[in-house]
């Protein structure tokens, strides 16, 4: 009796937080690290956006599964003529936004004209570059003319920057998005959560989930803390590494690792001496072990690679024994190239634990070749204006490219590398024009083959997805093909 | 009286307005594009120049200047560039977390800190004392990062008392807010505690030595009643100081432990607004807290004199 009038008080004192877990088997609460900005995923880089509200609360013309492959969404079905040029969509009929309005062609030619007009926020307008029309046959069907043939144009309106958005709400999507998805916004409380309900005039198959709250938690410790508490049901991208083997042992989760689309890089300038040299960058691809970066950085998840491209994608290459771990190699180089030991090499590191921690492991593999590095840790306002933008002052820096099939920012003029290479810029463009698959598969294998012989870059390791959740929770992805949790599919096994 | 207060209040404004002019010179002169964070690596120049402009950042300094110093009048602080609400709506949800836990660590760390200090006094140099100065080195030295997460683990995870985190919002029953805001309030209580009763405990042997102290054992008060009604009153003073630092600092500086319990707080709201260059509320979170602090000295000072009369004039 005393324990329980004990039990009661003590409840009174810390509110209603006895975990009885008592949580219906049709919600979902999800941790993630970053909490999104506004939330209009054609008005915004973050790759939160598109974690809360792709496939969930927005739809585009065609979607990205789990496999990175291109599925029919609000379009049923396309054709594209003989030249490339003419693509015409049919859409779905009976579909809803979630104000009630409907969606139709008009909708889509507004979506599209807003990314790609001069008034655009959008943060990929490269996507849309190839459109010069964009117009309405009638409700069901709209025909787009490009100025020239874009192989994977399908896939590109599958991304989450080209949504469709209804024109009377477009304008307030920052705080109120409005789509089409099997998930309406409900609410949001910054800085904690964001909260999703089932959309129940949704034109395909009801979701299982009746409501979804993302919780935003930073810091690593308390991540843990949250899903070990209860408080949270699933950590799709858990930051804190070091948990995950403690998780791999417990009766109530699971872990589940994947692949992500980031390619991480030790970027050297090639605008400055004597990173312009491909024997130095060679020399340094030769300093670096890989595998043991990998486990010393992220307790071993992480495929090492060779060149920019993902593992997991059908097209990759593996080139990461082309210039494989030999420090008596990467001397040779380095004195063939008139680097002196002791050369000193600024590295500026972005917050990321891969690049602050990755930073300090690498300054030892290069200290062992001679090269001297000073690190200096710089926060993402100060990496895009000093790194990326101006006058790019560094030697090298750590950072991952996390965009999916992104190998054409090497063909981009005046990018932060500092690389140029004409035959690497032929390939592009024709794959720019091939829609073949599997002659786009052989171009992006020669395009790899460049990068990796000229050391375009360090390539170093690809990004993991170390995802714990709850056993009984299945349909969560495994990989990250797009930045996305898409939980169409996620449900409780009872 | 009153015209002690006008002239105070005219002088705390005029330094707030001083204190905008740096805020605001500041925050333009520093390195960083809120549209280039926000719009990431990919954007087209055509783009950033575009939401540049919609969020007026290309209208000149002072114009800026002056319709951010108009917009308290109206309460209208502009809009957040990163999240599209108002500043003022953003800044009002942090108060009601910040505020009510700066309240709970500040009652329990007083509730903590007087009767150790003034047991730490009444037994100096005995068990009693050593006890409350070991603790108060602990309090000083643990580190309330660390600190918090032990408290998490014990009362979240081992023992399902509270949660590991978060706060539910005040709309979801006050009760559930409340023991959201416990652990945190033990955590930031305890280190000001520490100093409290350090502080406490110096301030009451000082005045334990002067001699009106020695009259009054002499006319036959127990010592209880010397403690209390001599000593206390008349030590108070550097105790009211460290107690309005105290303050300030709860509600300002408590960002770390707002990290670490994920609390929609103001000082997480700051440190992110500077991160990600959100300016619109990074200026005026800085004012809000230099307001707080400066009406919290006020407020010291008017208990200066209510404690001892005799406190400087004017």
């Amino acid at each position: 009796m005393k324990d329980k009038l004990l039990k009661g008080a003590l409840a009174l004192l810390f509110g209603v937080a006895l975990h009885t877990n008592a949580l219906a088997k049709d919600t979902l609460t999800l941790g993630m690290t970053l909490e999104p900005p506004a939330l209009d995923p054609t008005a915004g880089a973050a790759a939160a956006i598109d974690e809360v509200l792709y496939a969930n609360v927005f739809e585009g013309l065609t979607r990205i599964d789990a496999e990175g492959q291109v599925q029919a969404g609000l379009a049923e079905k396309w054709s594209v003529s003989e030249d490339g040029l003419r693509w015409v969509f049919t859409l779905r009929p009976g579909v809803k936004f979630h104000d009630g309005s409907s969606f139709d062609a008009a909708d889509v030619v507004f979506s599209l004209d807003r990314a790609r007009g001069p008034d655009s926020k959008n943060a990929q307008k490269g996507l849309f570059e190839a459109i010069s029309v964009v117009k309405a046959v009638d409700p069901q069907t709209v025909e787009i003319t490009l100025s020239r043939p874009e192989g994977a144009f399908a896939w590109n309106l599958g991304w989450g920057d080209a949504v469709m958005v209804a024109p009377e709400t477009a304008a307030s999507n920052a705080t109120k998005p409005v789509g089409t998805g099997p998930f309406r916004f409900d609410s949001r409380v910054e800085g904690q959560s964001i909260t999703l309900m089932r959309n129940a005039q949704y034109w395909g198959k009801p979701v299982a989930l009746s409501k979804v709250v993302f919780r935003f938690i930073a810091d690593p410790a308390a991540q843990v803390a949250a899903l070990k508490a209860g408080d949270l049901d699933a950590f799709p991208s858990i930051g804190a590494y070091e948990s995950v083997a403690d998780f791999a042992n417990s009766s109530d989760f699971k872990v589940v690792v994947g692949t992500t689309e980031g390619e991480t890089l030790l970027v050297p300038n090639q605008r400055k001496a004597p990173w312009s040299d491909p024997r130095v960058r060679q020399a340094l691809t030769h300093a670096i072990d890989r595998k043991g970066l990998v486990t010393a950085v992220s307790e071993g998840y992480g495929t090492p690679i060779g060149s920019h491209f993902a593992p997991h994608s059908p097209a990759y290459v593996d080139l990461t024994g082309l210039y494989a771990y030999d420090p008596d190699k990467a001397k040779e180089l380095l004195a063939a190239a008139g680097v002196a030991p002791g050369t000193k090499a600024v590295m500026k590191l972005p917050p990321p634990a891969y690049a602050r921690r990755g930073g300090e492991v690498i300054a030892a593999y290069l200290a062992q070749v001679g090269i001297e590095v000073e690190i200096v840790p710089v926060e993402w306002g100060q990496w895009l204006s000093d790194v990326f933008k101006g006058a790019h002052d560094f030697d090298l820096t750590i950072v991952s490219h996390t965009e999916p099939l992104d190998i054409g920012i090497y063909a981009r003029k005046d990018y932060y590398f500092g690389y140029e290479s004409t035959a690497f810029d032929a390939v592009m463009d024709e794959i720019k024009r091939t829609a073949d698959p599997a002659r786009r598969n052989a171009l992006y294998g020669q395009a790899q083959d460049i990068l990796a012989k000229d050391a375009a870059n360090v390539f170093l390791y690809q990004l993991p997805k170390l995802g714990v959740w709850k056993k009984g929770l299945e349909g969560l992805w495994a990989n990250s093909p797009i930045q996305a949790n898409d939980l169409t599919q996620a449900h409780w096994v009872q | 009286m009153a015209g002690f207060l006008v002239r105070r209040l005219g002088g705390l404004l005029f330094a707030l307005l001083v204190l905008s002019v740096i805020v605001f010179l500041t925050l333009e002169f520093l390195p960083g594009d809120v549209a280039q964070i926000l719009l990431g690596t990919e954007v087209r120049d055509d783009t950033l120049a575009a939401l540049r402009t919609a969020f007026g950042l290309d209208r000149p300094a002072w114009d800026r200047y002056l319709g951010w110093i108009a917009g308290f009048a109206t309460g209208d602080l502009g809009t957040s560039r990163i999240y599209g609400v108002p500043v003022a709506k953003l800044i009002v949800d942090r108060v009601a977390v910040s505020l009510p836990l700066a309240g709970m660590a500040f009652l329990i760390a007083v509730l903590l800190a007087f009767p150790l200090g003034l047991l730490a006094a009444s037994r100096r140099g005995r068990a009693g004392d050593y006890a409350v100065m070991g603790f108060s080195q602990l309090g000083l030295a643990l580190p309330n990062f660390w600190l918090g997460l032990l408290l998490i683990l014990s009362f979240a995870i081992a023992l399902p008392w509270a949660r590991a985190g978060g706060f539910p919002g005040w709309g979801n029953g006050v009760g559930a807010a409340l023991g959201a805001l416990v652990l945190p309030a033990v955590t930031l209580a305890l280190g000001e505690a520490a100093i409290l009763a350090r502080v406490l405990r110096t301030a009451l042997l000082e005045t334990l030595g002067e001699d009106y102290i020695r009259t009054a054992r002499a006319k036959g008060l127990s010592p209880r009643a010397v403690l209390f009604g001599h000593a206390l009153r008349n030590g108070m003073m550097p105790v009211l100081t460290i107690l309005g630092l105290q303050l300030g600092y709860l509600v300002a500086g408590a960002v770390v432990v707002e990290s670490v319990f994920t609390l929609p707080g103001l000082g997480q709201l700051l440190v992110q607004s500077i991160f990600q260059r959100d300016f619109a509320v990074t200026k005026s979170v800085v004012m809000l807290f230099a307001s707080f602090v400066v009406a919290v000295n006020t407020l010291v000072d008017i208990a200066y004199h209510l404690v001892d009369p005799r406190a400087g004039r004017g």
